[in-house]
């Protein structure tokens, strides 16, 4: 009961830091490109934009916490159920429409407060699957 | 707006198509004997050999670069959210591409991802 107990502590733990990760990731992105600006579509548009990606440290910053996520999310997904960290995860949806209105102060509608919702609910939805479901996976099993 | 469906046609499809050519790849190379070095090296070496690796690469790539435009363009509280519909083309390529069942639960979910990109987009 105190290992169950435990393990789900470190679970929880581990998802909390892998949508921190992604969201701090994403929200890293997004100030370098507002640091870059919009993005021309012409050749020598998207060949300026190239060069300013690679040299922005923001983004790179941004890079590190997504990397920071794709280990914390391989971690979890070695001892815990995809069906379990998948709609774990979902409310990251919501938590990053938060945070973009806290730390980038974007405006955000009620009406688009709703489809995050509905988002969040859906994605939880989606990842509640069966391990194996195709014939072969069966038998494989069986 | 079109430019803005085009470059999300390309992070959501660049994504799944990346995740499902690396995921073929990875399952072809198999997995590292032991977590040694010299059997890691030789398992990298395996993987790059592998030409579902190198597909995947570049679509993750095209969609990692997509994600940027779209968020030089569009306020992050659009473009993440959008980004969700990577769950409903995965579900069609469960079903139709890789055989899986889906569940009545799971497709009630893509309606509901689907009506919630559309609210997102609304503004």
């Amino acid at each position: 009961m105190a290992t169950e107990g435990r393990l789900r502590i470190k679970t929880l733990a581990m998802v909390c830091a892998m949508v921190l990760c992604a969201n701090a990731g994403d929200l890293m992105l997004k100030r370098a490109m507002l640091q870059i600006g919009a993005v021309e579509l012409s050749v020598p548009g998207i060949s300026h934009a190239f060069r300013m990606t690679v040299t922005n440290g923001t983004l790179w910053v941004g890079i590190i916490f997504l990397c920071g996520f794709m280990l914390s999310y391989m971690t979890v997904l070695s001892w815990a159920d995809y069906s379990y960290v998948m709609p774990a995860g979902a409310f990251g949806y919501a938590l990053l429409t938060f945070f973009a209105v806290v730390f980038l102060h974007e405006t955000v509608s009620p009406r688009r407060w709703a489809g995050v919702v509905l988002i969040c609910v859906g994605v939880m939805l989606v990842g509640q699957t069966k391990p194996r479901t195709t014939a072969e996976a069966r038998e494989a099993l069986a | 707006m079109m430019h803005v469906a085009v470059f999300l046609c390309f992070l959501i499809f660049g994504s799944t198509g990346g995740e499902i050519a690396i995921t073929r790849g990875m399952k072809a190379t198999g997995e590292p004997e032991r977590l040694r070095p010299r059997e890691l090296l030789r398992f990298l070496r395996r993987a790059l050999c592998n030409g579902w690796f190198w597909a995947g690469v570049p679509l993750m790539a095209l969609s990692f670069y997509a994600l940027l435009v779209l968020l030089s363009w569009e306020p992050i509280s659009f473009v993440i959210p959008a980004s969700a519909l990577s769950y409903v083309v995965g579900t069609f390529g469960a079903k139709y591409i890789l055989g899986e069942e889906v569940s009545a639960a799971r497709w009630i979910g893509v309606v509901m991802v689907c009506a919630g990109v559309a609210l997102v987009a609304l503004g």
